[in-house]
């Protein structure tokens, strides 16, 4: 079997509080931060958008919703999705972006 | 059957996750149509953006971030038998959650005020691409508020399900789940606030 | 062999009420697999006769002397509601939701599927859609009349009741992702000792790609149906020209799942078909990983080709050229499949029963299907055929000839095992002959009568084509007397029918070594999986 079944002993060690608290801390500087940028122009608050807006979800994921803890196999749940949305978004500019 | 019911947590969360690869792409969608539309109209689409009260997002992010770090914090403390701790964890969730929702209705009522609501009289005489955004602005911050609802109305069981003892220290896969799902609405609207309040 | 005839106490079957409840309230409230397939079955069965009837109906009035029963407006209805059924109700749902419910959990050795009683809420949903979907026909502005693809305007636009078909759509699809959730996780998390990935039928594989598809393209077409109710009533104007919305992007949101979903619909009928061919052939099937990694190709380019349906909507050329080669490419997984089917039976001690006889006929016609495909996948000849009879023959081979006659052909090789009951084969080969020729006088006329540039979706037609038309609708006359033969053999054998060996076929997948029909869990004791699923004995002699 690829998986075990038993899969409860991998949760033998779990994380504390202040874990939490300190993503929670840097969501809000990088919130701050996309604020700030925003005020600097349209550029910069494109290129805040593309840039810290991943990092903050990424944040959420790794560390609020457990996947640091988990196995490989959630991991790639969620890249097979976030690929496929970034194909789709691909493609489809194929048509938009040379009309 | 007499045999002993197997628990299986880890298929539990795969499950809960397949079905937030459904909410992802769902919202993907309208991702993939708020880009088509920008690309089309970005001048409209900036217009549009500096009538939305961009306080009002930041508030309401900051809140629905908080909101996240309480609903995590509850499962550390029901993973340490903390049953007083989580709930109230869970408590303050619930009303981080209702206050969003309180902020948005009042953001959305006066875009009604002002008549900036799809079918208005006064958005009809605004160039096409304001319409589309607004439009955009009421189904994509419509959708996560729903979102919230449902959210907030399974975090209410799970506080019920703490309450009861049907969630503790050794059995806690629903709250973990529930949280799954809160974290994800979080996600959205750390994605919506750029969009439409901040780069727009 | 099987052995199990000596178990002290075997259990009962399925089909026996064993809990507090009897009857229909039984099967109503029921979480085994087994029943909710049974249930799919029932119901899917009965919207097909329904879809049928209408195909009929359309036929006759291309028969130009029948005009005067029905109007150009009852007509769009027909081709509308005609569509919506057969594929939300038949062909997307149809194979996973009745086999693969009926057929996953034993074919990995496990008891039932990870999530019983949300299996259960997916038949619920489905229903649900169903009868909404039903309701639009007679309610608010009468049946929609759009096509099944409620292409914006029109569809924001058209004062029939739209909105209520589409909440029913949606409302499926709702249905179709629960399903798929189910059984991503049941693979992955209830497999029987020993049941490596590569050691699984490859029905599994099928299923298994599938579900990713179910998952990775519905909620694109929920949201674009929620958009489009939510024009209707509030006028949001993201596809409404007059407020600066794009038609255009309501079609690449549409076709982004609606292309996959032809793949949800072939995927597991080719995992049926591969199967049945080892059984029948006694012998292993030839390129097992070609097979298994072809169904995940097929997902994921499958996926990326969606606006070939869209080359003559305005797009750019570059888009234009990009999706013409994808759509080239995802033609290579599908004849990989073809290939390593012929190549099975190549050598193979045929024992031609009717289960091989619908999987040669679903490689033939998916064979044309196929074919046509390509030619449309070419820019040129797709500007040429494009909106004419042409397509309409074409995702006729693929859906009917493809899904279609592989459910049939799955039908007829897991019935002995779902009801412990055996049909008439003679009757079954009567029933094929009338349902071959009829059904390729159909379909290959649609494609003569395209390639003559009839359109689609016409109410009437010109003189020139009067002929083929007539060909067409007598052979929808063998189509239908083949099927209503097909099913009634089968019915006669649900309540006639003698009793079935628990191994009619000499197969050698899980399902084959249990009695049929299978107990209430499915094994006694979970099996160990020691080799691979195709392992004739004769062979390895």
């Amino acid at each position: 079997m690829s998986e075990t079944i038993h899969s409860t002993e991998a949760h033998a060690e779990h994380p504390g509080y202040g874990t939490f608290i300190k993503v929670w801390v840097a969501l809000l500087i990088l919130t701050g931060a996309l604020v700030g940028v925003s005020h600097l122009g349209q550029t910069y608050a494109v290129w805040g958008l593309l840039t810290l807006t991943p990092l903050k979800a990424g944040l959420v994921f790794y560390f609020f919703m457990h996947l640091k803890y988990e196995g490989p196999l959630l991991k790639i749940v969620v890249l097979v999705t976030l690929g496929t949305l970034l194909i789709f978004f691909a493609l489809l500019f194929s048509d938009v972006a040379f009309h | 059957m007499s045999e002993h019911v197997h628990r299986d947590d880890f298929g539990a969360r795969l499950g809960m996750w397949l079905f937030l690869v459904t909410e992802i792409v769902l919202f993907g969608g309208l991702f993939i149509g708020y880009s088509y539309m920008r690309y089309k109209y970005p001048i409209e689409f900036h217009h549009g953006g500096m009538e939305l009260n961009a306080t009002l997002g930041v508030i309401n992010t900051l809140v629905l971030l908080t909101s996240s770090l309480t609903v995590v914090l509850a499962i550390v403390a029901i993973q340490r038998a903390e049953k007083k701790r989580a709930m109230a964890f869970l408590g303050t969730t619930l009303g981080l959650g209702l206050t969003f929702l309180v902020i948005k209705s009042f953001e959305w009522a006066a875009k009604f005020h002002h008549g900036l609501y799809p079918n208005a009289p006064h958005l009809a005489t605004l160039p096409p691409g304001e319409q589309v955004f607004f439009g955009l602005y009421f189904t994509m911050t419509g959708l996560h508020g729903l979102h919230v609802i449902a959210g907030l109305s399974v975090l209410g069981v799970m506080l019920w399900w703490v309450a009861t003892d049907r969630i503790r220290q050794d059995r806690y896969v629903h709250l973990e789940n529930g949280g799954l799902y809160w974290h994800l609405v979080d996600v959205i609207w750390i994605f919506l606030l750029p969009l439409f309040y901040l780069a727009a | 062999m099987t052995t199990h005839a000596a178990t002290a106490q075997p259990q009962p079957s399925y089909l026996v009420d064993t809990g507090s409840r009897k009857g229909l309230m039984a099967w109503l409230t029921t979480t085994d697999h087994k029943r909710i397939g049974v249930l799919y079955l029932y119901s899917m069965i009965a919207f097909f006769l329904v879809g049928m009837g209408i195909g009929f109906v359309m036929r006759l009035v291309q028969l130009t002397s029948f005009q005067h029963l029905i109007t150009a407006q009852t007509y769009n209805a027909l081709f509308t509601v005609h569509g919506v059924i057969m594929i939300f109700l038949f062909v997307i749902p149809g194979l996973p939701a009745i086999f693969g419910n009926f057929f996953l959990p034993i074919l990995i050795g496990a008891k039932d599927v990870a999530f019983p009683r949300l299996n259960l809420a997916s038949w619920y949903f489905f229903m649900a859609g169903a009868i909404l979907a039903v309701l639009s026909l007679f309610t608010g502005g009468g049946a929609p009349d759009t096509g099944w693809s409620f292409y914006a305007p029109f569809s924001l636009k058209t004062g029939t009741n739209v909105s209520l078909a589409v909440f029913a759509a949606f409302i499926l699809g709702f249905s179709s992702m629960l399903t798929g959730i189910n059984f991503i996780t049941t693979i992955h998390r209830l497999r029987a000792p020993g049941m490596k990935w590569f050691r699984m039928p490859l029905m599994c594989w099928a299923l298994y790609s599938t579900s990713w598809i179910q998952l990775l393209a519905t909620p694109i077409v929920a949201i674009t149906l929620v958009l489009v109710i939510l024009e209707r009533f509030f006028g949001i104007g993201i596809f409404d020209p007059a407020k600066g919305g794009d038609p255009l992007l309501y079609q690449h949101l549409f076709w982004i799942y609606s292309h996959p979903a032809v793949y949800i619909m072939i995927l597991p009928a080719m995992g049926a078909i591969t199967e049945i061919i080892p059984t029948f052939a006694k012998r292993t099937i030839f390129g097992y990983g070609a097979i298994a990694f072809s169904s995940m190709a097929i997902a994921g380019v499958g996926s990326l080709v969606w606006a070939h349906h869209m080359f003559t909507s305005g797009m750019s050329s570059v888009a234009n050229m990009v999706f013409s080669l994808l759509t080239m490419i995802v033609a290579v997984p599908s004849a990989i499949k073809v290939f390593n089917w012929v190549a099975t039976l190549y050598k193979g001690s045929i024992d031609f029963q009717p289960p091989l006889l619908f999987a040669l006929t679903f490689i033939f016609l998916f064979a044309i299907g196929g074919l046509t495909g390509v030619m449309q996948g070419a820019l040129a000849i797709n500007v040429h055929i494009h909106d004419t009879y042409f397509i309409v023959g074409h995702f006729h081979y693929v859906m009917f000839g493809g899904t279609g006659m592989g459910l049939f052909a799955a039908l007829l090789y897991w019935f002995p095992k779902m009801f412990g009951k055996m049909y008439s084969k003679k009757a079954i080969y009567a029933s094929w002959f009338p349902m071959f020729i009829g059904f390729n006088m159909l379909y290959f006329g649609m494609l003569i009568l395209g390639m003559m540039g009839m359109p689609r979706r016409y109410y009437v037609h010109l003189p020139q084509f009067h002929t083929m038309h007539v060909v067409a609708t007598v052979g929808s006359w063998f189509l239908v007397l083949g099927l209503l033969m097909f099913f009634g053999a089968l019915l006669y054998a649900l309540f006639k029918g003698g009793k079935a060996e628990d191994n009619p076929w000499g197969g050698v997948t899980l399902e084959w070594t249990i009695p049929s029909p299978p107990p209430l869990e499915n094994f006694e004791t979970i099996p160990t999986i020691t080799h691979g699923p195709y392992h004739f004995e004769q062979e390895s002699k």
